[in-house]
């Protein structure tokens, strides 16, 4: 199927009808994923959002359920979200990232009502990238500027116009709906191109890491790794892939909610414990643990890194601690279990 | 600039040669454009690695803070001030701090850039005197260095280290005398209209804190934001909450804050920070003619009192 570029405000304004619309829209000098009041809003020709789009699975302060105590009792009644959303323009890296979180959010242990209710009646539409930035590193994690995972349709730039890749039956049927004409052999031929041309420049050897991160728990390389980090939650907050948070209850005498936000392992509150004891007690421990999340324990539980590539920690970080450097210097480091 | 990297590089090897200090803290190249990062010296072939360019942006003080060993510390005019504050508020031993002054004529400000470029990727820069090249894929733009300095560099009125052991190079010519013009506009506002902004600008806030973890006088073990009882402020991304976090921080820093931008040039979403900070800055300067981190002989501002303090708030006699 295909769309010309110069369709798709009205195409957007369309699905608005049925569906919330997200896109990424400029703001200042960045792009954000907002949703659209209008298909014009949407920026396409952009390199990536400053925040990933996971907020709109999972958002970074959350109303789980609202209580309140009335004559008869205490009445609580959960917010779920189900109202049917497209997510337009998304990059692979981060629908890869949505296919991640479902392993976190949807598993033998536990099933999460509000993501996967969101996840349900979401559509995620892609955007390939025809010219990735200098510090897109997807192809090193699995990923790649055209991968698939995590979508229902995928658009490839062929200039004028985006041929459609149909990816789940979920895009299937928005691709009916909206009435997209099929694509050409030529239209075709030229998003093939599109494909092979594109080039990732970046790219990060996780060859041995996690052998590595399995025995390297208590390396002095930890001591110096973390030294300049500022402890803040920049990469946290800017990463697609993590999904920590925390529980807080925001209530006004006899009415409240209970609220879940974004947390970061970054944070020394993060891991303290009511008895005030803290087993975490540094930037070193909490640093440790950001890497050995991504490029351990998630393997360990779920057979893939949780890092997608996208960039947006070695751009967001104020202190320029670059996770490519990092893995590199755990890679070349000597590692053993008993130092 | 070059220069100054080798005079930076040989001071640094010399301190650590003869083992005045044990520790370097400087900047190398970063992996960005624009980019130099903090970075740790423990070894004099190491030295190397120092650099000093137009993007040694951070407040390197912050790694100065209850540190056992003897430290050198590559310091700017304003990482200077902080080193100066936090000496008086007993959080540096100035017998285990070694200064390599750095005179600093300022920052560019990435932003400033990304603006410039409308958001295409920076992947080189090269400096010709006063300008430089801006380069990435098909494009090229060439923009004054003073155009993108960072705001506090730009009113920046002590870019010579105030404390130092060794200066490297030249003393610079401090720009024009401060007038706080962005403060006087915005108290001008009427009170909806200041709303109005820094509402919009909280908005943007994503509560990571790089802000207050990248200022070196931000240094309690816990912060009022964090505490959960009581819960001082809301945990969510309320722009309300937000705004509320970062007036709680500016009113901490009042009298102590050297307004050296380093929050600003933290914040991953643009927030304008610099605004609510030098506001205090100037209350200060303009109610008790004090400026923080200047000498180590005054007393810290609020930790005095003087009979002829203004006292607006009294009942008049």
């Amino acid at each position: 199927m295909i769309i010309s570029k110069k369709d798709i405000p009205a195409f957007l304004d369309g699905l608005m009808a049925e569906y919330r619309v997200f896109a990424p829209v400029k703001t200042g000098t960045y792009t954000m994923f907002q949703q659209l009041k209008a298909g014009a809003e949407a920026v396409l020709d952009y390199s990536n959002t400053k925040i990933p789009p996971k907020g709109i699975l999972f958002p970074q302060s959350e109303k789980l359920f609202t209580y309140s105590l009335t004559g008869e009792g205490a009445k609580v009644e959960e917010v779920i979200d189900a109202a049917q959303s497209v997510v337009f323009g998304i990059r692979p890296c981060d629908a890869r990232s949505i296919a991640l979180l479902d392993n976190v959010f949807n598993n033998d242990k536990y099933q999460d009502p509000y993501y996967l209710t969101r996840r349900a009646n979401t559509v995620l539409v892609g955007v390939g990238c025809n010219d990735p930035c200098s510090t897109c590193f997807c192809a090193s994690v699995g990923s790649g500027p055209f991968d698939t995972a995590g979508l229902d349709l995928l658009l490839v730039d062929t200039g004028e116009a985006y041929v459609v890749e149909t990816v789940s039956e979920k895009g299937r049927e928005l691709a009916a709906k909206a009435g997209l004409t099929a694509a050409g052999d030529a239209a075709q031929a030229a998003a093939a191109r599109v494909k092979e041309e594109a080039a990732v420049t970046s790219a990060v050897s996780t060859d041995g890491l996690k052998a590595k991160l399995d025995v390297n728990f208590y390396d002095g390389i930890w001591d110096l790794i973390h030294e300049k980090c500022l402890g803040c939650g920049a990469c946290t907050y800017s990463c697609p892939t993590c999904h920590c948070f925390d529980i807080v209850d925001d209530a006004t005498g006899t009415d409240g909610c209970r609220i879940r936000n974004w947390d970061s392992c970054m944070f020394p509150l993060f891991t303290m414990h009511g008895s005030g004891h803290n087993p975490r007690t540094s930037g070193k421990e909490r640093y440790r643990n950001r890497v050995m999340h991504k490029f351990k324990y998630f393997v360990d539980n779920f057979e893939a890194v949780a890092c997608v590539g996208c960039g947006r920690c070695i751009n967001n970080c104020p202190v320029n601690l670059d996770i490519r450097e990092v893995l590199a210097d755990i890679r070349g480091s000597e590692a053993r279990l008993d130092k | 600039m070059q220069n100054i990297t080798n005079l930076v590089q040989d001071a640094a090897k010399k301190l650590l040669e003869d083992k005045t200090v044990d520790l370097v803290v400087g900047f190398s190249g970063g992996s960005l454009p624009l980019r130099s990062t903090p970075c740790f010296i423990r070894t004099p072939e190491d030295t190397a690695k120092l650099v000093w360019d137009l993007s040694c942006e951070n407040n390197l003080a912050n790694y100065l803070r209850k540190k056992n060993q003897k430290i050198g510390v590559v310091a700017k005019g304003c990482d200077t001030r902080s080193i100066v504050a936090l000496i008086k508020e007993n959080q540096i031993d100035r017998d285990k701090v070694y200064i390599i002054g750095v005179p600093c004529s300022g920052m560019v400000d990435r932003n400033k850039v990304e603006q410039l470029l409308e958001g295409k990727e920076l992947l080189e820069i090269t400096r010709d005197g006063d300008t430089l090249a801006l380069k990435g894929k098909g494009f090229s733009k060439t923009a004054g260095i003073s155009e993108l300095l960072h705001n506090s560099c730009r009113s920046c009125g002590h870019p010579n280290p105030v404390l130092f052991d060794q200066m490297i190079g030249e003393p610079v010519a401090a720009g024009e005398v401060d007038t706080f013009a962005d403060i006087t506009e915005m108290e001008a506002k009427a009170a909806a209209d200041r709303r109005a902004f820094f509402t919009d600008q909280f908005s943007k806030c994503i509560r990571c804190y790089a802000c207050r973890n990248a200022c070196p006088m931000c240094y309690c073990e816990e912060c009022f934001v964090d505490c959960s009882t009581p819960e001082w402020i809301g945990k969510t991304i309320d722009p309300q909450d937000s705004m509320l976090f970062q007036i709680g921080r500016v009113f901490h820093l009042a009298g102590r804050c050297v307004d050296c931008g380093a929050c600003e040039r933290a914040c991953p979403m643009g927030i304008n920070l610099t605004l609510l900070n030098r506001k205090l800055v100037k209350d200060v300067k303009d109610l008790f003619g004090a400026e923080a981190g200047l000498s180590l002989d005054d007393k810290a501002v609020l930790d005095t009192f003087a009979p002829d303090d203004p006292q607006p708030f009294l009942v008049k006699e």
